[in-house]
């Protein structure tokens, strides 16, 4: 565990509103997923503020941390980063049991959004028996089953071929065509096209931030 | 905390990692399964041991008259020394305080029969309260008391192995025996733990072998029994007094090595006593031994518990996982584990114990046992380190921030 400090966001400033499908880009080293993570309350910041919802986060302590995490965000990984010794229903079924919600309607609930991925006869299965694609869509069902107001993700399609990609990011669009706030970190184009606003990022500060003409996914799949 | 939802999720925890509970469910059994079967067998060696002291009374005093070796007040050296009755009351006159009884004893072997069957026996004439310093234990009818003395009568105690020999099959009860030409009547058979030989005696009044014996007043040896309270070292003091007592009145040099012999088995006690003292000493130090070794086990064990759910803590984190809810989440899963294991491991070792009974008395362990009290607490105090060995490492590991723990690979 390195305790080497190391300077990377050196000034952003922007806002998100709700409804919104970002994508940040940038190379390796741009400070990206640092600042994914600061939103996500997974680090954090030095200086500066950020507030979410109205909410100025800052000074929290690990227990606030949680519940804000548990109630405001939800998180896909690149690596899944789902739970190996538990089932899909389980895993999606987690956060809900952070929020105290009772046994049966976790199960309902997890497998309302396994459906909505379209993994509903998948839900017992580990994920060690899923593919790539499917981890994702598990994951992509587990954050939303918290029914967050931000999703953030981490690189989702880095770990899967194109065609997967596409059928995420198909899925994606289609939640934040519900109206869900969604950030995506990618350092590929064609992810990043298919989102409404592109953010870059060079050496941690903001190169560019544009809207640009979304490119439906559905299109390749 | 100790919601149905929480022991859910921990038990489903459970039942996916099977090896990591075998681990640690093992390490707690098995360091209660040895402490326990360790220290009942320390407890059946020391069973073993008190068991070859049980045998007689341990607050006796043995005198034996001897030959005097040196001249002293006007009497020659070579003078066989002789005690009497009157020896006996002396001594309870002036030691009352310290003695809880006493008794002569005469022995005399010699040809026994019973019509056809005989044997030699040796046979003691005692006084009643020799039953308490021999711990003799009646089976049939009853040991001699003071009438018999009194009346100088002829009643015989026998050995459960001379019923055997000279009556076969017949009980020994209410039949006359033949000792050295004189009929006894056999009022009582006993038994002793001392041994075979302890049982191939014949008991009978003291004041009946001196009146047969030309009515004299003479006995071989005087058995002082103190009061226990008195301890080893009253016991020694007693010892010397009562020598120093009997040289004066047989007018015997304080300095003679054979006049008379005094033995003391407050001494052999205080040896015994010690010698179990340091077993237990032993078994105390490497019961708590297998106690640290099972604590540092199971402690292990955690250590590497939440080493490897790390990445696991973190993605609970990041889905909304308090620190106190990763800590409750581990802390339970381990005191679940440690306290079935841990009294799993101990019921199998108290039933082991309680099988070996007498099959190992060959290895001098007898009757092995521990103390439920002992086995419980034991048992506790593994689940309770176990617990707080669990604890340091969630607290850190709860204290991680996310994005760490997700790191980690």
């Amino acid at each position: 565990m390195g305790s080497n400090s190391l300077h990377v966001l050196k000034g952003i400033n922007f806002s998100v509103e709700e409804g919104e499908l970002v994508a940040i880009m940038g190379s390796s080293g741009s400070g990206k997923s640092t600042l994914l993570n600061i939103l996500g309350m997974l680090d954090e910041l030095d200086e500066g503020s950020y507030d979410l919802d109205g909410v100025p986060i800052k000074n929290l302590n690990e227990t606030k941390a949680a519940n804000y995490r548990n109630k405001f965000l939800g998180f896909v990984f690149q690596s899944f980063n789902l739970i190996n010794y538990k089932s899909a229903m389980e895993n999606v079924a987690l956060p809900l049991y952070y929020q105290r919600v009772g046994r049966k309607e976790r199960q309902e609930k997890a497998l309302k959004y396994l459906d909505q991925v379209g993994l509903k006869e998948w839900a017992e299965h580990l994920p060690s028996e899923l593919s790539g694609g499917q981890k994702q869509r598990v994951a992509i069902a587990r954050a939303m089953a918290a029914e967050p107001k931000v999703l953030l993700a981490d690189e989702p399609t880095g770990a899967l071929d194109s065609t997967t990609s596409y059928e995420v990011m198909d899925l994606i669009q289609k939640i934040n065509d519900q109206g869900n706030t969604i950030l995506i970190v990618t350092h590929e184009p064609d992810i990043a096209d298919m989102c409404k606003r592109i953010v870059h990022l060079k050496d941690g500060i903001i190169l560019e931030d544009k809207k640009i003409k979304q490119v439906r996914a559905s299109e390749y799949v | 905390m100790f919601s149905r939802d929480n022991w859910k999720e921990i038990f489903e925890t459970i039942q996916k990692n099977k090896l990591r509970t075998f681990l640690s469910g093992f390490t707690v059994a098995l360091g209660i399964l040895i402490f326990v079967v360790l220290f009942g067998f320390g407890n059946g060696l020391i069973n073993t041991f008190q068991s070859f002291f049980e045998d007689d009374a341990q607050n006796l005093i043995f005198v034996f008259p001897g030959r005097t070796t040196e001249p002293y007040k006007g009497y020659k050296s070579g003078r066989q020394i002789e005690f009497d009755n009157s020896d006996l009351a002396d001594i309870e006159k002036n030691f009352s305080m310290f003695l809880e009884y006493t008794t002569p004893r005469i022995t005399r072997g010699g040809l026994v029969s019973y019509k056809n069957e005989s044997n030699n026996y040796s046979t003691r004439a005692v006084a009643p309260s020799h039953q308490f310093a021999e711990k003799t234990i009646m089976m049939k009818g009853r040991y001699l008391n003071s009438l018999d003395i009194k009346n100088k009568t002829k009643n015989a105690i026998v050995g459960r192995l001379v019923e055997q020999d000279l009556f076969g099959a017949e009980s020994a009860m209410g039949k006359y025996i033949d000792i050295a030409g004189s009929a006894f009547k056999v009022i009582g058979v006993y038994q002793d733990d001392g041994g075979d030989d302890e049982e191939r005696r014949i008991y009978i009044p003291y004041t009946t072998r001196q009146l047969i014996e030309k009515n004299t007043d003479k006995v071989d040896q005087l058995i002082v029994a103190f009061k226990p309270e008195l301890g080893y070292a009253g016991a020694l003091a007693l010892d010397k007094s009562l020598n120093t007592f009997i040289r004066e009145k047989k007018y015997i040099s304080p300095e003679d090595q054979q006049g008379i012999f005094v033995r003391n088995v407050a001494e052999g006690l205080k040896q015994s006593q010690q010698f179990a003292g340091v077993l237990q000493l032993i078994v105390a130090f490497v019961a708590f031994g297998t106690i640290i070794a099972g604590i540092i086990g199971i402690s292990n064990i955690m250590v590497f518990v939440v080493k490897e759910r790390t990445k696991e803590l973190g993605i609970r984190k990041a889905l909304g996982a308090t620190p106190k809810s990763v800590i409750g989440t581990i802390l339970l899963e381990s005191i679940f584990i440690t306290t079935v294991s841990g009294f799993v491991g101990m019921i199998i070792g108290v039933s082991m114990l309680s099988s070996f009974g007498e099959k190992l008395k060959d290895f001098f362990i007898t009757d092995p046992y521990i103390d439920m009290g002992m086995a419980i607490g034991a048992t506790i105090v593994l689940i309770f380190f176990g617990a707080l060995a669990g604890y340091i490492p969630a607290k850190r590991a709860a204290r991680i921030k996310p994005i760490v723990a997700l790191r980690d690979e």
